[in-house]
This record gives structure tokens, C-alpha cells and sequence, in this order.
């Protein structure tokens, strides 16, 4: 099939690619535009690791097609970083709460969390599980990831005042 | 899993989308949020030439009160759906059901619509379709016709729906009547938002002195569509409701069942779970309308 030309803005970039109708948006992230912190797991849309944020709202990667993206604002796991590539507010707060070992999970657990406290820097537990539920973790148990997301709320507050 | 090659095209509006499944003939497969679709694509378990997708027609999505009914146009999001006021207001059972529906990024994608014409016979929305009695409007290029949703499934994901028509709307009735509504639902799945082993909903409307004037109750993953229990509802009709009669009323209903064993669960354990859930929903359906099991 013919491939097709892709545009939209990826972590506030514009940004083109070419895909054919069958590549999905985690595919052309990862092998067309070489952003692999979007993991790929199970390809069927049901672990979570490709997680990626799609005008506003999370969404799994592996479940859109790129050609449905084109003209979209997209933000991946690198769009959390600071300018300067060192890990932002988030990040650093599931490193310092050892939100994470294996990390494979780990870029769709921050792009679930992120949307979250885009609505919410004060999110219950229950909010919290809830927001990552789509998520899966084989490492963690999710005791120290939901520490991690509520310390990382505290801190955007902190900042925010 | 890669999926096999297609071709993808972006209706412009629904005539446009109903041109090209026509053209398309069984080659052809629509899609709107692809929650479901997109896996089978990957998997091969389907096989379409081309994809016809209906995202992008702002006529196929959206939610009103027309008459009596809910409207619903079929590529409405499931987050949507969760977060509308009309739904929260005039369809109890729907509004119980939608938390179960997936998780959080799957609702962003998935469609109302989509759910119901895939007809997984554990999906929430279509157990509430059967439920409540909606009406699935479905169009071709030359024909429009409604059907009633406890006539629309014929087996796990088969349906009455033909190959050049496309589900643009589903219609739920409102329960207008004097009294209380009060809805329940219950599932069980192994992961919260994953497919349902079984679950169960109802809806009652209670008059002033408690009584049962109306009841919907349905059943899913015990039968290869969602199963309205009709005798059930009208053991309850006409009644006070009490523990008691619940329980009567649900006395052997795991006999006119016929569920799949399989890795998840036997027959005899979703015949056990299901009566117990549907238990469960009723008692939730009796308090959320202010009534209590006396």
C-alpha cells in the first residue's frame, strides 16, 4: 500500500513522516522518527507500555495508526524531559521513590501519570490506581509508582505556589 | 504482530462512508475508535483490503435527548459517554455500567457505537442495550432500518448487521414513569477494565410506596449474546422487593444458561458468579432508588 505523508507536532515540534495505512502511531514514534522511549509490549493494547498522549488525553499507541495521528499533537515520554535531556520533576520523583526496576513499563506508567496530574496535583490513591489501571508492572507490585505520582503531585504544588 | 496490509480511508461524511463500504463490499471494514479492531488487525484475525474510518464525521458523534430516548451517534467516545450529563441524568444503568468499559486510555479511543456493533458477549454496552431495550439504527447507502438490541446479536461478535451497513446511532429508552430509578452493575474480570468473565446489570423503578413498577435486568458471558432475564424481571414486578424474593425470583436462572468453560472461568463457576452478581446489581438497583431490601 502506499505510504503516506504524516504530519503533526510531537513534544511541541512540528514534525513529518511517512507511513503506510497498516503502521501504527507506536510504530512510526519508534522506527520512522527514532523516539524509542516509547516501549513496545504486548501490540494488542492490553500492558500499557506504548501509553502515549494524544491531543490532551492518554491514549495507546499501538492502538491508533499513524495515518489517524497525522495533524495531531502527540506528547511522548521525551517530552518530560528537561530541555537539557536530565529527567524532569516527574521522573526524578519515581527515581527518588523507586517507582520503577525494570523500567520497561515505566515510559507508559510517567505518560498515564502526566495526564493525570494535568487534571489533578492532588490525586487520592484510589485516583491513582485508577488513572494507571491500564497499566501493567511486573516488577514493582505499584505501591512504590503510586508513591512516586503522589510525591510528584506534592512537588508540582510546591512549585506551583 | 504486524498487521497485514490495507488501504485506509477518512470519510468525509456519512454518505462518503457509506459509498465506500458499499464499494467496498466484505473487503471493507469500518473503523472508529479501533480499540478492538486494531488488535484483530494485528493478530490477522482480520483481514480487510481497506479500512473505511468514521472519526472524522462530526454528524456520527454526540449525545441529545430526542423523545423519549438517550441518542447516542455511534462514533461518540466512551469517555464522552462517562463524563455527559444527559447519560448521568436519564440512563442510571448505562452511567453504573461505563466505569467498567476498558480503562481510561482505551475510553479516549473507544466508541459507544463500536462496542456495540463488535458485540463481545461480556461487553458492558451491549448488556445494557439488551437491558434497557435501545434501538440500534443501522444505514446503507440505499436503506435505513432500526432493530431492537435483544434481536441484533446472533452469536458472539455475529449480528444482524449486513455487510454494506454501517451502525450510526443507538437510541435508549428513558424511564419517564412517576417513582424512583435506581440502577446496579457488577462484573467480574481478572484486571479491572479487562474483558468480563461475567457481569450483570439491572434497573428498577420503585413507586412511592416501594413497590417494583418496572425492572430490566441482563446477564453477560454466560451465552454467546447478552441475555436479558425477561421471567426474572417479572417475578419482581408488582412486588416489594425483599432478600427473599430476589432470591426466588433468581432460583435456578443459572439453568437457562449455556457458558463457555474455558481458562478463565468453568460453566458451573460463571453460572455461580453470574446469579450472585446479579443479586448484587439488583440490591445496588433497589438502593440507588432509595428503596431498601426489607
Amino acid at each position: 500500500m502506499s505510504r503516506r505523508d504524516i504530519s503533526l507536532t510531537i513534544n511541541g515540534k512540528a514534525t513529518t513522516g511517512v507511513a503506510e495505512p497498516r503502521m501504527t502511531l507506536l510504530d512510526f514514534l519508534r522506527d520512522e522518527l527514532h523516539l524509542s522511549g516509547t516501549h513496545m509490549g504486548c501490540e494488542h493494547g492490553v500492558c500499557g507500555a506504548c501509553t502515549v498522549i494524544v491531543n490532551g488525553e492518554p491514549i495507546r499507541s499501538c492502538l491508533m495508526l499513524a495515518v489517524q495521528a497525522d495533524g495531531n499533537t502527540v506528547q511522548t515520554v521525551e517530552g518530560l524531559c528537561q530541555e537539557d535531556g536530565e529527567p524532569g520533576l516527574l521522573q526524578d520523583a519515581f527515581r527518588d521513590a523507586h517507582g520503577m526496576q525494570c523500567g520497561y513499563c515505566t515510559p507508559g506508567m510517567l505518560m498515564s501519570a502526566h495526564a493525570l496530574l494535568q487534571e489533578n496535583l492532588s490525586p487520592s490513591d484510589e485516583d491513582i490506581r485508577e488513572a494507571i489501571g491500564g497499566n501493567i508492572c511486573r516488577c514493582t507490585g505499584y505501591t512504590q509508582i503510586i508513591d512516586a505520582i503522589r510525591l510528584a503531585g506534592e512537588r508540582m504544588k510546591e512549585q506551583g505556589s | 504482530m504486524k498487521a497485514a496490509p490495507f488501504d485506509h480511508i477518512a470519510a468525509t461524511s456519512a454518505e462518503h462512508a457509506l459509498q465506500l463500504l458499499g464499494e467496498a463490499g466484505d473487503d471493507g471494514m469500518v473503523l472508529a475508535g479501533g480499540q478492538t479492531l486494531v488488535p484483530m488487525l494485528a493478530m490477522r484475525l482480520a483481514r480487510p483490503s481497506v479500512l473505511i474510518d468514521i472519526n472524522g464525521i462530526a454528524d456520527w458523534a454526540g449525545i441529545d435527548v430526542s423523545g423519549d430516548a438517550v441518542r447516542i451517534k455511534t462514533a461518540t467516545r466512551q469517555t464522552a459517554a462517562l463524563k455527559s450529563d444527559v447519560i448521568a441524568e436519564n440512563l442510571p444503568l448505562l452511567a453504573k455500567a461505563l466505569p467498567w468499559v476498558g480503562h481510561h486510555q482505551t475510553r479516549n479511543r473507544g466508541t459507544v457505537g463500536g462496542s456495540i456493533a463488535h458485540g463481545d458477549p461480556a461487553a458492558e454496552i451491549p448488556l445494557v442495550a439488551v437491558a434497557l431495550g435501545a434501538e440500534i439504527k443501522l444505514h446503507s447507502q440505499t436503506a435505513a432500518r432500526p432493530v431492537a438490541a435483544d434481536s441484533f446479536y446472533q452469536g458472539p461478535m455475529m449480528s444482524d448487521r449486513n455487510e454494506d451497513e454501517i451502525l450510526v446511532e443507538i437510541d435508549f429508552p428513558i424511564w419517564r414513569d412517576a417513582g424512583r430509578t435506581g440502577a446496579g452493575f457488577h462484573e467480574v474480570a481478572e484486571r479491572h477494565g479487562d474483558f468480563a468473565v461475567v457481569s450483570a446489570g439491572a434497573q428498577v423503578l420503585l413507586d412511592d410506596a416501594g413497590v417494583c413498577q418496572k425492572a430490566a435486568i441482563a446477564v453477560g458471558g454466560v451465552s454467546g449474546t447478552p441475555a436479558r432475564l425477561r421471567d426474572a424481571e417479572a417475578n419482581l414486578i408488582g412486588n416489594v422487593l425483599s432478600e427473599n424474593l430476589i432470591d426466588e425470583a433468581l432460583t435456578g436462572i443459572g439453568d437457562h444458561m449455556d457458558p463457555a468453560d474455558d481458562l478463565h472461568g468453568s460453566a458451573d463457576y460463571r453460572r455461580r458468579v453470574a446469579r450472585v452478581l446479579i443479586g448484587r446489581a439488583l440490591a445496588d438497583a433497589v438502593a440507588d432508588a432509595g428503596g431498601s431490601l426489607s
